[in-house]
Formats: C-alpha cells, sequence, structure tokens
C-alpha cells in the first residue's frame, strides 16, 4: 500500500494578512509558512501510523508550489515522510491542485490519498472531491478515524448532525479533519534524516486555469464595542432585541 | 439555459441552506434573463410546493434508494445529467456537508470552475461570473472570477436569505440513467449527534458558546438553560471539545466548523484568533469575560464584564421574562 498526501503551505494561523500590487496579490513578505494544519496533524500522522503499524509501505509528500515552500516539504520528511513531489507552479485554485495529484497518482498507481479538510488560506475543501472525481475513485470526506485491513479501507467521518462509518475498498481519496491523529513534534533524527530525502520537481500541465482570484478585501473589523454593566443585563437583552434586533 | 440548483431533504423538509440557495440561483437567473430549475431527490408534493415558493420556476424530481444518504456518486451522475438536459451553465449548491462532496466531483466531471462558500451575490460579465468568497479563515475576502463555460457556485450556509412567495413551480420526473455507476462506499452505522429541538450548528442562527472560563463540563447547565430560553444551539471552544467537556462536533473555530449566525454569545472564551477564524462571520456577537483585557472584547458588538456564573443564570431570566411579554 503506496499513501500519497497532499500538503499546502500556509500562512502561520496568527499572520496578519496584506495584500501587495493594488490588493492583486497576497503579500509574503515577513509571513511564516506553515504546513497546512489539517494536513500535517492529520492527513500526514495519519499515513505515518499506518506505516509504522505495517499496513503502508511508503508515505510520499505530494506539493504543489515554488522552490520556495521546500522547507515546508523538508519539515514533513523531519515528521517521517518518505519521499516528496514538487510541481513547480504556483497553484491558481483547488482545480489546479486536484489535477496535478489525480495525474501523477494515477500514473504511479497510488493506493490511498490522503489531503486535508481544507486549506486554512484559501478553504476550498475541494481538493479531495475534485480528485476523486478525476480519477473516478471514491471520495470520504471529513474522516475523524480510518483503519486499513488489507485493501478494505474502514472510515469514522463527520455528516450533517452525525457521524457516520463506512467502509470502501481501495484506492479511494479522503480529508482528513480533527481526530484522525494527534499532533507530533519531529524529533532530532528525523530532522536530520530530513535533509537527505528526495524532492523530485516536475513542472505542470498548462491548462488555463478555471477560476482566478481578481482581488482581496480585508475583512472590517468590528466597530468598537458597547459595554454594558454586569448588574444591568436588561439593557443587553433590550439592545439585542430593540437594536440589533437578534432575539 | 437555466440556472441549477441542487435541493437536499432532511427528515421530511427542505433544508434550509436549500431554500438559501435557490433564493441565490433565481436572482442570477434574472440577471442572466432566465430561470431557476431545482433537482430534488425523492421530493414529495409539499416539499416541491415549497422548492416553488422559494422562487424555482421548474422542479426536476428524481426517484431512487440510491440518492437517499447523499451519496456524492450517485448524486453527481444527476445533476450532471440534469444539466445538460436544462442546458444550465450555472450549478448552485450549498457549501454544508453534502455540498463539499458534491459539488467537487462536479466541477471535476464538468471541468467547471468551482467558487467553494460565496458569501455575496456575483457580478455578470459577459461570460465570466465574479464571485466573492471569505479566505484566511474570514480575516479576507477574495474575488474570484470563474472563466470555465460551466459554472459551480457553493454558497456559505446563513448567508443569504430565504425569501417565500406564492410563486408555483412546474414539477417533472426526471429520469437518469445510472448504468454503470455504483459507489464502492459501504455504510455501515450512522449515529445522531443532533440534540431533540435544536436547530444543528451549522444552520442555527442563534448561538450559545462557552470556553474554558466555564472550570469543567458539570457547569454547562447554565449555558443549557440560556440556550434554550433563547432558542438557541450550543457551541464551545476547542480546548473545551479536546478535554471531552462538550462533545466535538460543537467545536468551533479554524479545526472546527465555521459558522455566521445572527448572534453569537461568547461566554467564557478569550478569543483567540483561531477561535475568531470561526464566528467572525457572525452577524451580531456578545462577550461575557471577567477579564475586561480578553481579545474577544475587540471583535464584539455588546460587552459585559463579569462572571458568567453571576451574569448567565441574570441574562435567562430577563430574555424569559421579554419572551413572556411579546
Ligand atoms: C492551529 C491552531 C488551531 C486552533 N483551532 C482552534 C479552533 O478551531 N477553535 C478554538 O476555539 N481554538 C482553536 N485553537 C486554540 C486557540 O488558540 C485557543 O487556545 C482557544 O480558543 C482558547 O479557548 P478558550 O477561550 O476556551 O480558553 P482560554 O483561552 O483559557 O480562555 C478562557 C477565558 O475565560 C475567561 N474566564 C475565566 N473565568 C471566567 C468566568 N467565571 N466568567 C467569564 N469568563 C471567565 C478568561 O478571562 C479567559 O478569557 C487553535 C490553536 C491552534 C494553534
Ligand atoms: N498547493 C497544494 N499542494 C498540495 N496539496 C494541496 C495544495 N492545496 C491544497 N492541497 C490539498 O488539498 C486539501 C484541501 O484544499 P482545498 O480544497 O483547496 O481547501 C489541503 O488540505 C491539501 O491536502
Amino acid at each position: 500500500m503506496k499513501i500519497l498526501v497532499a500538503i499546502s503551505n500556509v500562512p502561520d494561523t496568527t499572520t496578519k494578512i496584506t495584500f501587495s500590487d493594488n490588493d492583486t496579490k497576497f503579500n509574503t513578505a515577513g509571513v511564516q509558512f506553515i504546513i497546512n494544519p489539517y494536513d500535517e496533524w492529520y492527513a500526514l500522522v495519519k499515513a505515518l501510523e499506518l506505516k509504522e503499524a505495517g499496513k503502508a509501505t511508503t508515505v510520499t509528500l505530494f506539493h504543489v508550489g515554488l522552490a520556495e515552500s521546500e522547507a515546508t516539504i523538508r519539515k514533513g520528511f523531519a515528521l517521517g515522510a518518505d519521499d516528496a513531489i514538487r510541481v513547480n507552479a504556483e497553484s491558481p485554485d483547488s482545480f489546479f491542485v486536484a489535477e496535478q495529484i489525480a495525474k501523477y497518482a494515477k500514473e504511479n498507481a497510488y493506493d490511498l490519498i490522503l489531503v486535508g479538510k481544507e486549506t486554512i488560506n484559501y478553504n476550498g475543501s475541494s481538493v479531495g472531491g475534485m480528485i476523486g472525481g478525476l480519477l473516478d475513485f471514491p471520495f470520504v470526506s471529513l474522516a475523524t478515524k480510518l483503519d486499513i485491513n488489507g485493501t478494505t479501507a474502514t472510515i469514522e467521518h463527520d455528516i450533517d448532525g452525525g457521524i457516520q462509518v463506512v467502509e470502501c475498498p481501495t484506492p479511494l481519496v479522503i480529508s482528513c479533519s480533527k481526530g484522525m491523529a494527534e499532533q507530533r513534534i519531529p524529533n532530532m533524527r528525523g530532522i536530520m534524516a530530513a535533509r537527505t530525502k528526495p524532492i523530485t520537481v516536475v513542472e505542470a500541465s498548462t491548462d488555463a486555469p478555471l477560476t482566478n482570484i481578481k482581488s482581496f478585501t480585508l475583512t472590517a473589523g468590528r466597530t468598537t464595542c458597547k459595554y454594558i454593566d454586569a448588574n444591568n443585563v436588561d439593557e443587553l437583552v433590550s439592545l439585542l432585541h430593540n437594536e440589533a434586533k437578534v432575539i | 439555459m437555466s440556472v441549477l440548483v441542487y435541493i437536499e431533504i432532511a427528515k421530511g423538509k427542505v433544508k434550509k441552506a436549500s431554500l438559501e440557495a435557490i433564493n441565490y440561483a433565481a436572482q442570477i437567473a434574472t440577471q442572466l434573463g432566465t430561470t431557476a430549475t431545482a433537482i430534488a431527490f425523492n421530493a414529495d408534493a409539499a416539499q416541491t410546493e415549497e422548492i416553488g415558493k422559494a422562487g424555482a420556476k421548474k422542479v426536476l424530481v428524481v426517484k431512487g434508494d440510491q440518492y437517499k444518504t447523499n451519496d456524492a456518486v450517485y448524486l453527481s451522475a444527476a445533476v450532471e445529467q440534469a444539466a445538460k438536459a436544462e442546458g444550465a451553465k450555472v450549478i448552485i449548491t450549498s457549501f454544508d456537508v453534502t455540498g463539499k462532496s458534491l459539488a467537487p466531483r462536479l466541477s471535476a466531471k464538468l471541468k467547471a470552475g468551482l467558487v467553494a462558500g460565496a458569501v455575496d451575490y456575483p457580478t455578470v460579465n459577459g461570460n465570466v461570473l465574479e464571485v466573492k468568497k471569505n479566505v484566511f479563515s474570514g480575516k479576507a475576502t477574495a474575488t474570484y472570477t470563474i472563466n470555465s463555460d460551466v459554472k459551480i457556485i457553493s454558497l456559505m450556509p446563513n448567508s443569504f436569505p430565504v425569501k417565500l412567495t406564492d410563486n408555483k413551480a412546474e414539477v417533472a420526473d426526471f429520469a437518469v440513467d445510472l448504468g454503470g455507476i455504483t459507489s464502492k462506499i459501504v455504510i455501515k452505522e450512522t449515529k445522531s449527534t443532533d440534540t431533540a429541538g435544536m436547530v444543528p450548528l451549522p444552520e442555527a442562527e442563534l448561538v450559545v458558546s462557552a470556553g474554558r472560563g466555564l472550570k469543567g463540563p458539570e457547569n454547562w447547565g447554565i449555558i443549557e438553560d440560556l440556550a434554550k430560553a433563547i432558542g438557541a444551539t450550543t457551541a464551545c471552544s476547542r480546548p473545551v471539545a479536546d478535554m471531552h467537556w462538550r462533545p466535538h462536533h460543537e467545536h468551533v473555530g479554524q479545526t472546527g466548523i465555521a459558522i455566521r449566525p445572527n448572534l453569537y454569545i461568547a461566554i467564557g472564551i478569550s478569543g483567540a484568533i483561531q477561535h475568531l477564524a470561526g464566528v467572525n462571520g457572525s452577524k451580531t456577537i456578545v462577550v461575557i469575560n471577567t477579564d475586561k483585557e480578553a481579545p474577544f472584547f475587540k471583535s464584539a458588538d455588546y460587552g459585559i464584564v463579569g462572571d458568567a456564573f453571576e451574569v448567565v443564570p441574570k441574562l435567562t431570566e430577563a430574555i424569559k421574562k421579554l419572551k413572556a411579554n411579546n
């Protein structure tokens, strides 16, 4: 069983967001990049657990991005991934990423493709379902537990208003959410080994993107908070009823 | 040519998120000089009537047991065939659990550009649609252009109104050819996490949420009482779910779910940026916290600096009084 884990490179969650070029580009100056938390904490660590349990042979990282993001890939190596593919392109949207992953996974016969629930920068929640559609593979979204026995995956995942347990044969695509695994910290041996693990760089297919970002706008903060005395909750109720009109 | 909108029926009713989607589809259809067609699965007469009232000119009813589990393999085949039959160039779904499986699969099948989680009506610019969605977990919005021939937009729940009129839709059965299509996903068990009498969190317009300031799970009674008095759904911060004080599905924020209720009351929550990422789209935010320096006050509309254990029961009583007088 070969596992492909798609990792994206995102600004650290506490980053103050700014834009450049007339609000058409995300300003990366001074930004600390990390592996998208869903990809690292859940997808990658789950893949490593499956390998440690003898249920997978290799864990390959897949990243669409420019050379700057190799530091992020090395972090994935430090955690224990075996090798990596980097598609040398800036991704315009989820579809572009899904196409690159689908093409590579098909040519190289991956059994299990793990992606994160969503990226915390573009919040698409789309790549996994798109890979499923492109390859005609089953796709299970928002997985919180996963086990593999032979060629059957048993998955617990979130559904509307509940939790569902499903079984599905490989090959398949799974998007990973909180619960799948626990966050790990790389150890010294992992960090040393990461330096020499191979990253294969491939060029992207050149199809015109289906969507583009035209411009960004920062979300306006709230105007000042109205404080109400703790002994005067009636006033809050009255404001919620008459001013905000929410109750 | 029409605008096609995917409808979900849950617990015998058309989902609110789907009613919002119909309204949105009808708006775009007007801009494009056409009408909205809905596709609904195993819908009965009352349900198709409601779909009409929400603004659809036509309802395609697809029948079959395969659709009962909302498996995107079957749904996407049906929506794809309906889009072709209707000549639809724009397809609308909700950005809810089903929408997050269905819309991407359709996008791949139709090579259709997808904007996932739209928060505003689109602008039509020749053959290009411009659509706004939240990015950077709510810290910004981006305007996307969709350049492909067929375009898909999924909508952030609670971002658009539902307007019911006396419009009547034409109802037609729609036959889907599922020849050769079988899903390999086998459902073994389904457990409901819904609390009786509470609107599920992603759809809730009123939310009462609490954090580590509550000190322990045994203290949640005051939160539940307040939620009940308002008719709200309960939520929590991440550490509260991590410590199993509250169930995992109540956790909101960056790693939990993102919500946009009309009212979000945050009690004993500090307002860390990762928490705000999931709630800063709320229309009105109330913060109750002992620490007047708590960062959450900077994102609040109304604030009470005070002890939850004193303030919350009083607030519950005041709300009961308001309800009794109205
Ligand atoms: C990558 C990443 C993702 C994360 N994702 C999420 C997420 O999705 N959701 C999330 O919530 N967090 C998330 N976090 C964690 C987040 O950073 C905060 O640690 C968390 O939100 C804090 O929870 P809290 O406000 O309940 O607790 P605390 O920060 O401990 O705050 C408790 C608050 O209660 C107040 N208080 C104490 N006693 C009382 C009282 N008697 N009455 C009233 N107020 C009182 C205190 O003044 C304090 O402000 C994430 C962190 C990281 C690094
Ligand atoms: N540039 C990228 N390179 C590799 N994987 C990615 C990239 N962007 C997104 N992904 C994967 O797809 C998942 C969902 O992304 P999205 O649908 O864009 O929110 C992420 O959690 C990653 O696993």
